[in-house]
């Protein structure tokens, strides 16, 4: 059996996500493009005779003109995090450039960038070193023109507001001045000098987002937005059982739609799914969407469906329970938990439940494609325009510098959108109708056809032995896994999703088992914000509710003494035939520390005013939870009030490393938690007869505003340690701190996702 | 397929169309105002959200047969350059993240403090329950619209 790696081999679009070690090398790379790019100074002279501007380009991220104009490229793909402002920040203050001025630029799929592929809270860890070097090693080139012209000292000089100056003389002279000469000259190894954080203009700070006042226009442009001449819009019938085909099908009165002009057959992968190619169907194309929406009301369809026909997953839920209560294959060991089990004081067991779910972004998944047999051009919503242009290249057959992907901001994604397929079904239908085609998902296609996160059933087992101590803890899991979207013989959760939250067990416990059971997989699994964070917290951060009171202790202290002392943990030796990922980095470089988490849960006591008196109904929740390298504590205040659960306030406490943009971490951290109060109280994807039962947002719930958490505090630790991200870290702790708020409410134990009190 | 003479942001647009064609479609695909999202195509979300005669409609569930002689805001109509008061509140708070559902969300709360310019906290909730946003702007949404309808007249 393997566990070693998080996705099935035969797919490379995916292998250097967050959990291969191709990623590092990547992340090599990215370091190289900022640090050894600098050398190759390009200057760029523009056709135009008449207003010749000419560029300098210290490196791929960053263009100056002899106008002055700045512009950043913007190489991550925006999708609410706010990356399109926060990596370009960083450079610009690096180079002490006009930010009101600066222009940004979205960049295409290009290996030249480095990794695209945004998604796994990467971008910040990854990018905020070899961007600050981007900055500094432009403005080390522009202070070195400035200083010999003025016939002074380069560390006399400094930059502000896209100029050199030069204090003591009062002088300044406008980056645009100095890019010809700046041209000539390069970086020597060792000469940049980073900024020291005191004198940080943007980072540490609050900068609205680049695009603020676009989308509150109405300018923006995402993936369905774009325009081309003689553009046809298409909408698929896929088969609603995974892995089906179409056995034959008739066009109906579809061709008879005014505005249709062709059926098209779509061939799908069938099984297993894959990752990145389409589902198997038939597409109407059309001059308009609704033409497009009426003509596939019309087509008639015979479909196999396939082996995943009978799929049902409540007996699924059923089978799960049963199976988990026997032994399965171990993962982590440390101690002897039998041994702990036959001398514990207390035994505390409890199966957890949690369904599947669908990323259900309102922009639903749409592109537009141009293609022939030589070449192809999309315009998407894609979170990892690199992987789009190496599949379409694939399915096409051209190489892949005849395919240009660009990126529109991305109406959500959450991890759906890493996913090409939607993408190559455009340029499929493309290249098959002659015409430049859009194709839309509706929203029941979304949430038909998604790549879901799936269901959960776990067994948690904690063991008090007579000292009181925590003796001991086995936590069983079972879930269909993300790798058998690709490879459908993968029955066990691979150790990347067993690191998110579950092998990362970092309590100071002599005792702890990690065991995984068979689950096969009858549907597209995918990963969305946290991924296997999601129910590994929800049964761990519930669990530890029921120790502390066990223990006859707070839940707080309960959590600080049972992390205890501070430390650095490695799980050195204790994952089982496979090793424990940290996110993809070094643990020397990224350790897990004891002390960090402590902070931030001794922090959240204080801010929420932890202990504190509420009436009657009213109660208040904790859970703290590492994830994607960034230490969080939550505290969730609920009312109760006959079985209806409102949420008054939470409290968040982040260590993230430096902050680099303020407003966005706090804005992650809001919807973060509204995010996961959908996902704790409304949603769940259910499937009968290999179909998903919920069709649009009246079957699948997401929160509301009446009913969405009222006072979000996030309160930022104060670091200049390495930054993390901040996209997935909001969500896991949230639900375990809701159910045991609710728990200190009404005193009813919540084990079953979305939560259902009878209201 | 019929002819229909619609007034939009002021500007009166001949189109060509299916009669059970939605409102949403005529101005995305037909007339080329993309501002106005499709999120649903059941008012389910409210991404949609337009203007008929003033107030707030779904324009992925309204047949343009039924439009008339209405006025159509959209977006682009609101204002000229985004000085409407509810968009200048948008900018101030930073209410967006992704940003697809918020024109949606800008023409509600428009409609809103139009028809009730001194709305209550539960009164906002009510009227903005139909706009879902699945990043979680909803508090900063509650916000922006406070800061509008608290301001001196």
């Amino acid at each position: 059996m393997k566990h070693n790696s998080f996705l099935g081999k035969d797919n490379s679009l995916v292998e250097g996500r967050v959990f291969k070690v191709s990623r590092r090398d990547v992340l090599k790379a990215g370091a190289l493009l900022a640090g050894g790019l600098v050398f190759g100074v390009g200057l760029v002279r523009c056709d135009s005779k008449k207003n010749e501007v000419t560029y300098l380009t210290p490196n791929v991220y960053l263009k100056i003109g002899s106008d002055g104009v700045v512009s950043i490229i913007a190489h991550r793909s925006e999708m609410g995090q706010g990356i399109r402002t926060s990596l370009p920040l960083i450079i610009a203050d690096e180079l002490g450039a006009d930010w009101s001025s600066v222009k940004i630029v979205q960049a295409e799929g290009d290996v030249k960038y480095g990794d695209q592929n945004t998604d796994g809270s990467y971008s910040i860890r990854m990018f905020y070193k070899p961007m600050r070097e981007a900055g500094a090693a432009a403005r080390y080139l522009l202070i070195q023109v400035a200083a010999k012209r003025w016939h002074v000292p380069a560390e006399e000089c400094d930059t502000e507001n896209g100029s050199v100056t030069h204090k003591s003389t009062n002088r300044a002279i406008n980056f645009g001045e100095l890019v010809e000469e700046a041209s000539g000259i390069s970086v020597p190894p060792g000469e940049i000098k980073l900024k020291e954080q005191q004198n940080f203009k943007l980072i540490g700070k609050e900068t609205p987002i680049v695009d603020l006042h676009d989308i509150v226009t109405g300018k923006a442009v995402f993936g369905a937005d774009v325009d081309v001449k003689g553009l046809k819009v298409a909408v698929i019938a896929r088969c609603p059982v995974v892995g089906g085909s179409v056995k034959s099908f008739k066009d109906g009165n579809a061709k008879k739609v005014p505005g249709v002009v062709g059926v098209y057959q779509v061939k799908g992968a069938g099984l297993p799914a894959t990752l990145n190619k389409p589902l198997a169907g038939v597409a109407v194309v059309a001059d308009n969407t609704w033409a497009a929406i009426k003509g596939r009301d019309l087509l008639e369809i015979e479909w196999e469906f396939g082996p995943n026909a009978s799929y049902d997953s409540a007996k699924e839920i059923a089978e799960l329970t049963k199976s988990i209560s026997s032994k399965g294959v171990v993962r982590r060991n440390r101690g002897d938990f039998d041994k702990a089990r036959k001398n514990a004081a207390k035994v505390i067991e409890h199966v957890y439940v949690a369904p599947h779910l669908a990323h259900a972004t309102i922009e639903p998944p749409a592109a537009l494609a141009i293609a022939d047999k030589n070449s192809c051009e999309v315009w998407a919503c894609t979170q990892n325009p690199q992987g789009a242009r190496k599949v379409l290249s694939e399915v096409l057959e051209i190489p892949e510098d005849k395919v240009k992907v660009n990126v529109t901001l991305l109406g959500g994604a959450f991890g759906r959108k890493s996913k090409p397929d939607f993408i190559v079904e455009a340029a499929i239908l493309a290249k098959e109708s002659g015409h430049p085609v859009r194709v839309q998902w509706t929203r029941e296609d979304d949430l038909h056809h998604d790549y879901f996160h799936s269901l959960s059933v776990q067994r948690t087992i904690a063991t008090i032995g007579k000292d009181n101590k925590l003796s001991g803890w086995n936590h069983h899991i079972a879930y269909p896994t993300i790798g058998a979207t690709a490879n459908n013989s993968e029955l066990q959760p691979s150790d990347g999703e067993l690191g998110l939250g579950a092998t990362d067990f970092p309590y100071d416990v002599p005792a702890v088992r990690i065991e995984t059971h068979d689950a096969p997989s009858h549907l597209r699994v995918g990963w969305l914000r946290s991924v296997r964070n999601i129910p590994h917290v929800f049964a761990i951060g519930t669990m530890m509710d029921e120790i502390a009171e066990a223990r006859g202790v707070d839940p707080i202290t309960n959590a600080l003494q049972l992390l205890g002392d501070d430390r650095q943990i490695t799980f050195n030796g204790e994952i089982l035939n496979g090793t424990y990922p940290n996110y993809g980095e070094d643990i020397a470089n990224y350790p897990w520390e004891t002390g960090r988490m402590k902070a931030v849960i001794e922090r959240v006591a204080k801010e929420s005013d932890w202990g504190r008196k509420l009436p009657k109904g009213s109660g208040l929740g904790f859970a703290a939870h590492k994830s994607f390298l960034t230490y969080v504590a939550c505290v969730v205040e609920v009312q109760v009030n006959e079985n209806k659960v409102t949420i008054p306030s939470v409290h968040y406490v982040v260590d993230c490393g430096v902050a680099v943009n303020v407003d966005r971490i706090k804005s992650q951290f809001e919807g973060g938690a509204q995010f996961t109060a959908s996902l704790a109280l409304k949603s769940a994807i259910t499937f009968k007869d290999g179909r998903v039962q919920q069709n649009n947002f009246d079957g699948y719930q997401i929160i509301r505003m009446s009913e969405s958490p009222k006072q979000i505090h996030v309160h930022i630790m104060d670091s200049d340690g390495k930054p993390t991200g901040v996209g997935e870290p909001p969500v896991p702790p949230f639900t375990p701190a809701l159910c045991n708020a609710i728990y200190a409410a009404i005193g009813k134990r919540i084990y079953t996702l979305p939560i259902d009190l009878g209201a | 397929m019929a002819k229909y003479s619609i007034n939009i942001n002021g500007q009166t647009h001949d189109v060509e169309a299916m009669e059970d064609m939605p409102l949403l479609w005529v101005l995305r695909d037909v007339v080329g105002l993309k501002g106005t999202k499709f999120g649903c195509g059941k008012a389910l979300c409210g991404a949609c959200t337009v203007h008929l005669n003033d107030n707030a409609v779904r324009s992925c569930s309204l047949p343009v047969s039924a439009v008339g002689e209405g006025r159509i805001t959209t977006i682009e109509g609101l204002s000229k350059e985004g000085e409407h008061p509810i968009q200048q509140a948008w900018e101030k708070f930073v209410v967006p993240q992704c940003g697809y559902c918020q024109t949606g969300q800008i023409m509600n709360a428009a409609a809103l403090i139009k028809r009730n310019p001194q709305p209550s906290e539960q009164e906002i909730e009510q009227s903005m329950q139909g706009n879902l946003c699945r990043c979680g702007t909803y508090n900063r949404i509650k916000a922006a619209i406070i800061s509008v309808t608290s301001q001196p007249k």
